[in-house]
């Protein structure tokens, strides 16, 4: 990683070209394009994209149309880290035979947490601990939107969706969500990352650090869908700002291991008063209506206590650190 | 306009061949973002914002310009601005 940092003002942001381009069919007031759109922004130069399938892959490229100003690919759902391996494999290749004059090419692969949590996890393991130079992104809406709004392993616990129906038998999803920062973590990489589009500084500071390593790096994205989340389109943004306000989505950065907070976390760690209740995160969501009845009160408590816990975790993993 | 090949047609690894700025989405919408000049402190909040990338930054003009041919009136912009100088309005009102 360079020592120097890279510098932006919103001007510079405001004024690169874009390279997810206008256009695309996303839903009205769709989180993940919206970071899609400001994470493109922070690449440095020649980038090849590489996109396991999923809402993000579906409206940017409805043929004939594509909304990707440079290199992309797709590929099935589980294929991201493993096209991402056999890119960075051919452009070594490539190079040695004087093929690619480039002295860089930075590669990203971008998956949702169904093609990161679930079906990816393995080639994205394995991808990683074979130290291919790429960035993996993972937009994280939390759930199979695209194809009706199923559960993920990224789903939040009580939320409503059509495979985790709430009723008078579930109160929505009964299971945690899956830790996948701590997963991928635990793989010994060089920088892990979460953020959130609302701090778009933080997020594209992030992209660019995670550019810079020369290994594997992984991106965990915060990123609403007000369509499967039952919210209001134009809400997107404040949800993610909820999210990290409310300790539910803590944005940290881990360099070779060591973590630390990111600001907007940290000015809740230095001043816990500015914490908010989960409850403030979940109302206007249209997938946790059914918690605010008096028989799922407990499902709630539950959410409160359980998210405390993961953060006081955080907090005591960021000082040991 | 030329007939677009059939999928019997195309290579069996789908090139898209066309960009999607000729595709217009402006058409979804149902409100349209109304900017008061007065309360605008061009800070570029909505520009950062919106996933269509409909707002644009023109340091030409010094100014931020509505692309209302792309925008799906979501209404991220009119929540987002810090002075409240977008309000979202159905087209005719």
């Amino acid at each position: 990683m360079t020592t120097q940092e890279w510098k932006f003002t919103a001007k510079d942001i405001a004024s690169k070209p874009d390279l997810f381009l206008s256009g695309h069919r996303a839903c009205a007031g769709c989180g993940p394009a919206a970071m899609l759109r400001l994470i493109m922004k922070a690449t440095r130069g020649p980038t090849i994209v590489t996109q396991a399938t999923g809402c993000m892959e579906i409206v940017g490229s409805v043929y004939p149309y594509t909304s990707w100003a440079l290199p992309w690919l797709h590929t099935a759902f589980e294929n991201a880290a493993a096209n991402a391996s056999g890119i960075d494999a051919a452009l070594k290749a490539m190079r040695k035979k004087g093929k690619v004059k480039q002295e860089h090419i930075d590669i990203i692969a971008l998956a949702g947490d169904g093609g990161t949590c679930d079906i990816g996890l393995q080639a994205l393991s394995g991808a990683v601990e074979r130290g291919h130079d790429f960035l993996f992104i993972l937009y994280d809406n939390e759930g199979y939107m695209n194809t009706g709004i199923q559960r993920s392993s990224a789903t939040p616990t009580g939320a409503a969706t059509t495979t985790t129906p709430a009723g008078s038998v579930i109160p929505g999803k009964l299971e945690k969500k899956k830790p996948i920062t701590e997963i991928m973590l635990a793989h010994d990489m060089e920088y892990v990352a979460t953020a959130t589009p609302y701090y778009w500084k933080d997020m594209l500071t992030k992209v660019r650090k995670g550019l810079e390593v020369n290994g594997p790096a992984f991106l965990h994205i915060f990123a609403p869908c007000p369509r499967g989340w039952r919210c209001e389109p134009g809400k997107t943004m404040e949800y993610s700002k909820l999210a990290v306000e409310s300790c539910v989505f803590p944005i940290w950065e881990a360099v070779n291991g060591k973590r630390q907070l990111s600001t907007p976390s940290k000015l809740i760690a230095l001043a816990p008063q500015k914490k908010k209740p989960v409850k403030d995160y979940l109302a206007g969501q249209g997938r946790f209506r059914h918690l605010y009845t008096p028989q799922n009160k407990h499902v709630l408590d539950e959410m409160q206590r359980f998210t405390d816990e993961r953060w006081e975790r955080l907090l005591q993993k960021c000082e040991s650190a | 306009m030329s007939r677009e090949k059939s999928w019997k047609e195309i290579s069996i690894a789908g090139v898209c061949s066309k960009s999607s700025v000729g595709f217009m989405t402006g058409d979804w919408k149902t409100y349209t973002p109304i900017r008061d000049l007065a309360k605008c402190t061009k800070c570029l909040t909505c520009v950062m914002f919106c996933p269509e990338g409909a707002i644009k930054w023109r340091p030409e003009m010094g100014d931020i310009e509505f692309d209302f041919s792309f925008c799906k009136g979501c209404g991220i912009c009119a929540n987002e601005c810090p002075t409240k100088a977008i309000t979202m309005k159905i087209e005719g009102e």
